[in-house]
């Protein structure tokens, strides 16, 4: 059984229709690049596959569970499920091991020693061992961001969503953060990602959502479709991004 | 009988001056317990909650600090209760206090960015985990100056409780000038003990405000 299915779902702001008719599946192991224009739904996606943004249609199973159902333990749901921001989001009030072990110490019922030691792994991770006692504004957004992606790993998570993650570091900080997804890609973890990192997509990712106007509009191998779009919204975003 | 303003009269202002600090500190109390409940409930995502806090705050903010005090002095008697200053004190600066706290930290817990809250459910935390470790933490810290700032407000508003016959202060002050015919030294000296008092909490306030997070 597929480890993401979305079936058919619709989402409304009000009267605005933002995600229309979208059905995808992901198995285990893929990565999944989202590009599409801003305000193609990109982001409410993800957000509703964690179940952060309610859907008014359609059905959203992650691992056998229903994300959409009310009988659904949201919490159970969102340990299955990381998701990372492109504003890193981290809580300025604690220290970097704290940032981590926080949810795991409340919902997996774990000590602050155990915490702290998978506070170690992770961060091992994603490269910043050393600043496990660091506070998050002593950190550049680079090594904010993998102390996110480290965050998110804690909870031991069998899907990862990725929004924009880079998008607000300059190039040398996004090669810092694109190794640590490398190194994720390769140890299996499965993986969505909306990203303009064209580049990345086409190594990386096994599969290419490319959204427009809340619906998939083509989907496809990464590189093969990067290489001939098939529609022409694809073409012409293509166009603009890659100049 | 008439008599000079002495250091007599300056040390009962003194002592007078801890039913101030009484008053002040019980109101600071009850007033914080309330308030924390009505901020809490400002942020709940539970509408019936947030208009109990609304209409709370709104009631209690467009009523006389005065009137507020009267209507508990005068009001317990009706009811049949004693009418101790004392009591109809604490009551109404509590509830008077309740209210101010709680739009004080209402506007703290709302400056927290939302994405803090999102970033805390989407590690799966529940709404009190979330308001405990995550959006109180960071709000108290933008909370204390002006909980200070308040506090000295409450300070200098107990002089009020005179009115009822509340012998702190100004109470204090008042009847020192019956007796000694010299209301500007007597008013003097009480104006330097308020002042004796909130000074200190003004800078420590500012001094609180140029704090910024990182290792203890
Ligand atoms: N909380 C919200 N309330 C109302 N409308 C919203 C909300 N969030 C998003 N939208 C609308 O939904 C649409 C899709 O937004 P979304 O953020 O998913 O786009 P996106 O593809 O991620 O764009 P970008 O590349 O700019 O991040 C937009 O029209 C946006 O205005
Ligand atoms: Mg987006």
């Amino acid at each position: 059984m597929a480890l993401l299915e979305i079936d058919k779902i619709t989402k409304r702001f009000g009267t605005n229709t933002v995600l229309d008719d979208v059905s995808l599946t992901v198995d285990a192991g893929e990565i999944i690049a989202v590009i599409g224009r801003s305000g193609s739904g990109k982001s409410t996606m993800l957000r509703c596959i964690n179940g952060l943004e309610p859907i008014q249609g359609g059905r959203i199973t992650v691992d056998g569970m229903q994300v959409n159902d009310k009988a659904t333990d949201l919490r159970k749901l969102r340990q299955q499920v990381g998701i990372v921001f492109q504003s890193y989001n981290l809580f300025p009030h604690l220290s970097v091991s704290r940032n981590i072990t926080l949810a795991p110490t409340l919902i997996k019922g774990i000590t602050e020693a155990e915490g702290r030691e998978i506070a170690r792994e992770v961060l091992q991770r994603v490269g910043l061992e050393e600043k496990l006692d660091a506070y998050p504004d002593q950190l550049s957004g680079g090594q904010q961001q993998r102390v996110a992606i480290a965050r998110s790993l804690a909870m031991r998570p069998k899907l990862m969503l990725f929004d924009e993650i880079t998008s607000a570091l300059d190039p040398e900080l996004t090669g810092e953060v694109l190794k640590v997804l490398e190194d994720m890609a390769k140890s299996g973890m499965t993986m969505i990602l909306v990203t303009h990192e064209m580049g990345f997509a086409r190594r990386f990712g096994s599969r290419l959502v490319f959204m427009h106007e809340g619906r998939i509009r083509e989907e496809g191998p990464a590189a093969a479709t990067l290489a001939e779009p098939r529609t022409q919204e694809l073409e012409t975003f293509l166009g603009a991004v890659l100049h | 009988m008439i008599r000079e303003f002495g250091w007599v009269d300056v040390l009962y202002l003194v002592f007078a001056m801890r039913w101030t600090l009484a008053l002040t500190a019980t109101a600071f109390i009850g007033g914080g317990l309330i308030g924390l409940v009505i901020a809490v409930l400002r942020v709940s995502r539970v509408w019936p909650l947030q208009a109990i806090a609304v209409l709370y705050v709104q009631a209690i903010q467009g009523t006389p600090l005065l009137v507020l005090l009267f209507v508990f002095f005068f009001g317990l008697s009706i009811v049949g209760l004693p009418v101790l200053p004392w009591i109809a004190a604490a009551l109404a600066f509590s509830i008077y206090a309740g209210a101010f706290l709680g739009e004080i930290w209402r506007g703290a817990l709302d400056a927290i960015p939302k994405t803090q809250w999102e970033a805390g459910s989407a590690l799966g935390l529940g709404f009190g985990e979330q308001l405990r470790h995550v959006i109180m933490p960071q709000a108290i810290r933008m909370a204390i100056p002006p909980t200070v700032g308040f506090l000295v407000q409450l300070i200098k508003n107990t002089s009020l409780a005179a009115t009822i016959g509340f012998v702190e202060l100004t109470r204090e002050g008042q009847l020192t000038t019956a007796s000694t015919f010299q209301p500007f030294a007597v008013y003097l000296t009480v104006a330097f003990l308020y002042f004796l008092t909130c000074f200190p909490l003004t800078q420590w306030s500012r001094h609180l405000e140029r704090r910024s997070y990182g290792p203890a």
